[in-house]
C-alpha cells in the first residue's frame, strides 16, 4: 500500500508541473500578444457555484459551445457551493494567467476579495447568473429575479381569477434569489387585493422538501387555492403532495426546467418563468473573448431574457 | 417486557410534551391525516437512521448515507426504466450494499477512521450519482412504481409500513440474535470482543453493509415519492440521520443505544418540522429552534445518575 502511494506521488507532481507550465505558457502569450488579438490561444476560466444542479450544467454547456465555436480554451471549476473553494479556484485561475475569468459566485459578497485579486492581476472578470457586490466587474449577465417572481406570481393570480388563498414556497433563507423572487411575489400580491397569503415557508429550493413542506401546509390549509414556488424543483415537489392529497391547487414555479415543462404540458402545473442559463453561459464566453481580444463591453448589466411558459406556448420549449 | 431505561422515559416524555404543545397550538396537528403525513415524512430519514444506529453502536459513523441514498435512487430509476423496476430495485439494493461494504473495507482492512472513510465515500457516491445521471433528474417513472413512496396499506402509508417493519427487524436482530450482541460488544470494547472470540471484522463489514442497504431502501422510497431521481437528493440528510440516532440517546463512542430510541428521535425531528410548518413559523427561526431542541435533548441525555450502570448488550 505504502509503496504504491510513493509511486503515485512523483507522478502527481509531474502532472501538476506540466499543468502549471501549460498555463504559464498561455499566460505569457497573453502578455505579449494581448493587443494583437486573434492569433494566440485565449483561455477563459469559468468558476461555477455548483454543477450539482441541472441549471448550472446547462449554463456550462452553453459556455462550452461558445468556447468551441470561438476556438478558445475553457477551464471549468466547480465550487460545490463552497465559497472558500471558489476563492481558491479563482486564485488558481490567476496563477494560471487565464485571459478572462467568468464567475458565477457562490456568494455575491463573499467573492469580492477574490475578484479584487483578479483586478490586481489585470485579469478582467465577468459575473454570470449572480452579481458581485464589489471589486471591478466588466459586465454582469443575469436575469432579473424580482421580475421573474412578479411574472410567475401574476400568472398564478390570473389563473386563480384574481382571488384565493395562496402559499409561498421560499428558497434557501437569505439567498439573493430567495429575497428577489420573494420581493417580486410581494409586489404582485400588493397589486391584487383578492389574494390572501396564508403560508410562507422555506423548502430550500429542494424537491423533496417541497413535497413534505407542501404536505404540512395542506394539513393546515385544506382550502388552499394556489402555490407560488420560488423554483421549479419545489413546485414539482408541491405538485406531488397536491396529487397525493387529491386536491386541485394551482402551482407556478420559476426556472423552466425540463420536468416543469413536462408538468405544464400534462396540465398539472400552470406556468413557469424560464431563465436561459444556456444563453447566459454562451453570452458570458462571447463577451470574454471580446475582452481577451482587446475589445470592451459597454453595458454594466446584461439582462438575460425571461419567458413566461404556460400551456399556450409550452410546445415550442419542450425538447 | 424489557426493562425500561431512564433514557426511554425522558425521550417519551419529551416527545409527548412536544406533541401536546403542538396539539394545543394547532387544531390540525392531532388528526389522523396529519399524523400519517408526519409518519410518511419521517420514513426516509427513519430508514437511514436505522442503518446509522448499527454503525454508531459499533463505535463507527457513516456520513455517506445521503450520497448512497441518492446513488441508489438514481440506479432504481435508470435501471428500472431500461429493464423493469424489479431489476432496478435489486440493482439499487446491490449498489447500496456494495457502497456499505466498500466503507467496511476501508475501515476494517485499511484502518481508515470511519469518519474519514465515509467522508470520502460521501464525495465518491455523490460524484457517481452525478456521472450516472449526467447531473439531471431522471423522471417519467411509471405509476406502478410510485406505490412504494405514495401508496397506502389500509389507513397507513406504505413507506411507513416499510419503516416500521425495518425497525421491528432491526430491534429483533439487535436484541435477540448473537450478531446483535456482537455489534454491542464490538462497539463497547473491540479488543475485549476480539479476545472473546468474536470476528470483529465480520461484524464491522456487516454494520456498514446494513447502513448502505437501508440507505438504498431509503433511496428507492424517495425516488418513488418524488416520481423522479434527483442527483441533488439527500444532500445533508446524513446529519438528520445522525441527529435522530443522537437524539435517541445513543453514544457516539459505541456500545450504547437502541434502535427503538432512534425511531423516537426521528419522530421528534419529524414532528418538529411538521409543527413549524403548521404554525407557519418564519424560516429564519426554524433552524434555531431545531438546533436548540437537539442541544437540549443531548444535554438532558448526557446527564445520568453515575451509580446506574449502562447496559452494554442488547439483552
Amino acid at each position: 500500500m505504502k509503496k504504491r502511494l510513493w509511486f503515485i506521488a512523483p507522478l502527481l507532481t509531474a502532472a501538476l508541473l506540466l499543468a502549471a507550465c501549460g498555463g504559464g505558457g498561455a499566460g505569457g502569450g497573453s502578455e505579449s500578444g494581448g493587443q494583437g488579438g486573434g492569433k494566440k490561444q485565449v483561455t477563459v476560466g469559468l468558476a461555477l457555484s455548483t454543477l450539482n444542479n441541472p441549471y448550472f450544467v446547462t449554463l456550462r454547456d452553453g459556455a462550452q459551445k461558445a468556447a468551441d465555436a470561438a476556438g478558445v480554451k475553457l477551464i471549468v471549476a466547480d465550487a460545490g457551493n463552497d465559497l472558500s473553494k471558489q476563492t481558491s479556484q479563482i486564485e488558481d485561475f490567476i496563477t494560471q494567467k487565464v485571459d478572462v475569468i467568468v464567475v458565477n459566485p457562490v456568494d455575491s459578497d463573499g467573492i469580492v476579495p477574490a475578484v479584487q485579486k483578479a483586478n490586481d492581476a489585470h485579469i478582467p472578470v465577468i459575473a454570470v447568473d449572480r452579481g458581485v457586490n464589489g471589486g471591478k466587474v466588466a459586465t454582469t449577465i443575469a436575469s432579473d429575479n424580482v421580475e421573474a417572481g412578479k411574472m410567475a406570481a401574476e400568472a398564478l393570480f390570473k389563473a386563480l381569477g384574481g382571488s384565493g388563498k395562496v402559499a409561498e414556497l421560499e428558497g434557501v433563507p437569505g439567498a439573493s434569489a430567495t429575497r428577489d423572487r420573494g420581493k417580486g411575489f410581494d409586489q404582485a400580491v400588493q397589486a391584487n387585493s383578492g389574494i390572501q397569503v396564508v403560508a410562507k415557508q422555506t423548502a430550500n429550493f429542494d424537491r423533496s422538501q417541497g413535497l413534505s413542506v407542501m404536505e404540512n401546509i395542506l394539513q393546515a390549509n385544506p382550502d388552499l387555492n394556489g402555490v407560488f414556488a420560488e423554483n421549479d424543483e419545489m413546485a414539482l415537489g408541491a405538485l406531488q403532495a397536491i396529487k397525493n392529497a387529491g386536491k386541485a391547487v394551482k402551482v407556478v414555479g420559476i426556472d423552466g426546467t425540463d420536468d416543469a415543462l413536462k408538468a405544464i404540458k400534462a396540465g398539472d402545473m400552470v406556468a413557469t418563468v424560464a431563465q436561459q442559463p444556456e444563453w447566459m453561459g454562451k453570452t458570458a464566453v462571447e463577451d470574454a473573448v471580446k475582452l481577451a481580444q482587446g475589445g470592451s463591453i459597454d453595458q454594466a448589466f446584461t439582462a438575460a431574457p425571461l419567458t413566461l411558459i404556460d400551456a399556450s406556448n409550452v410546445d415550442q420549449y419542450l425538447k | 417486557m424489557k426493562r425500561l431505561h431512564w433514557v426511554d422515559y425522558g425521550l417519551v416524555i419529551g416527545f409527548l410534551a412536544l406533541a401536546g404543545a403542538l396539539t394545543a397550538a394547532s387544531p390540525v396537528f392531532l388528526t389522523w391525516s396529519n399524523l400519517m403525513n408526519v409518519a410518511r415524512q419521517v420514513s426516509i430519514n427513519g430508514l437511514l437512521a436505522a442503518g446509522e444506529t448499527f454503525v454508531v453502536l459499533s463505535a463507527g459513523i457513516d456520513i455517506s448515507v445521503g450520497s448512497t441514498m441518492a446513488l441508489a435512487g438514481a440506479v432504481v430509476a435508470g435501471v428500472g426504466l431500461a429493464h423493469g423496476f424489479a431489476l432496478g430495485g435489486l440493482a439499487a439494493l446491490l449498489v447500496g450494499t456494495a457502497v456499505g461494504l466498500a466503507n467496511g473495507l476501508f475501515v476494517v482492512r485499511f484502518r481508515v477512521p470511519a469518519f474519514i472513510a465515509t467522508l470520502a465515500m460521501l464525495g465518491i457516491a455523490r460524484g457517481a450519482t452525478l456521472i450516472y445521471t449526467q447531473g439531471r433528474p431522471i423522471s417519467g417513472l411509471p405509476e406502478s412504481f410510485l406505490f412504494i413512496g405514495n401508496g397506502w396499506l389500509g389507513p397507513v402509508p406504505f413507506p411507513v409500513v416499510l419503516m416500521l417493519a425495518t425497525y421491528a427487524a432491526a430491534h429483533v436482530t439487535l436484541r435477540y440474535t448473537a450478531f446483535g450482541r456482537y455489534v454491542y460488544a464490538v462497539g463497547g470494547n473491540a479488543r475485549a470482543a476480539r479476545y472473546a472470540g468474536i470476528h470483529t471484522e465480520k461484524v464491522l463489514y456487516a454494520v456498514y453493509a446494513i447502513a448502505g442497504f437501508l440507505a438504498a431502501v431509503g433511496g428507492i422510497v424517495l425516488t418513488s415519492r418524488l416520481a423522479s431521481a434527483d442527483p441533488q437528493a439527500g444532500v445533508g440528510i446524513e446529519l438528520d440521520a445522525i441527529a435522530a440516532v443522537v437524539l435517541g440517546g445513543a453514544s457516539l463512542f459505541g456500545g450504547e443505544g437502541s434502535v427503538l430510541r432512534t425511531l423516537l428521535g426521528a419522530l421528534i425531528l419529524g414532528v418538529l418540522n411538521n409543527g413549524m410548518n403548521l404554525l407557519n413559523v418564519s424560516p429564519f427561526y426554524q433552524e434555531v429552534i431545531k438546533g436548540a431542541v437537539i442541544l437540549f435533548a443531548v444535554v438532558v441525555g448526557n446527564w445520568r445518575p453515575r451509580s446506574q450502570g449502562q447496559f452494554k448488550t442488547g439483552g
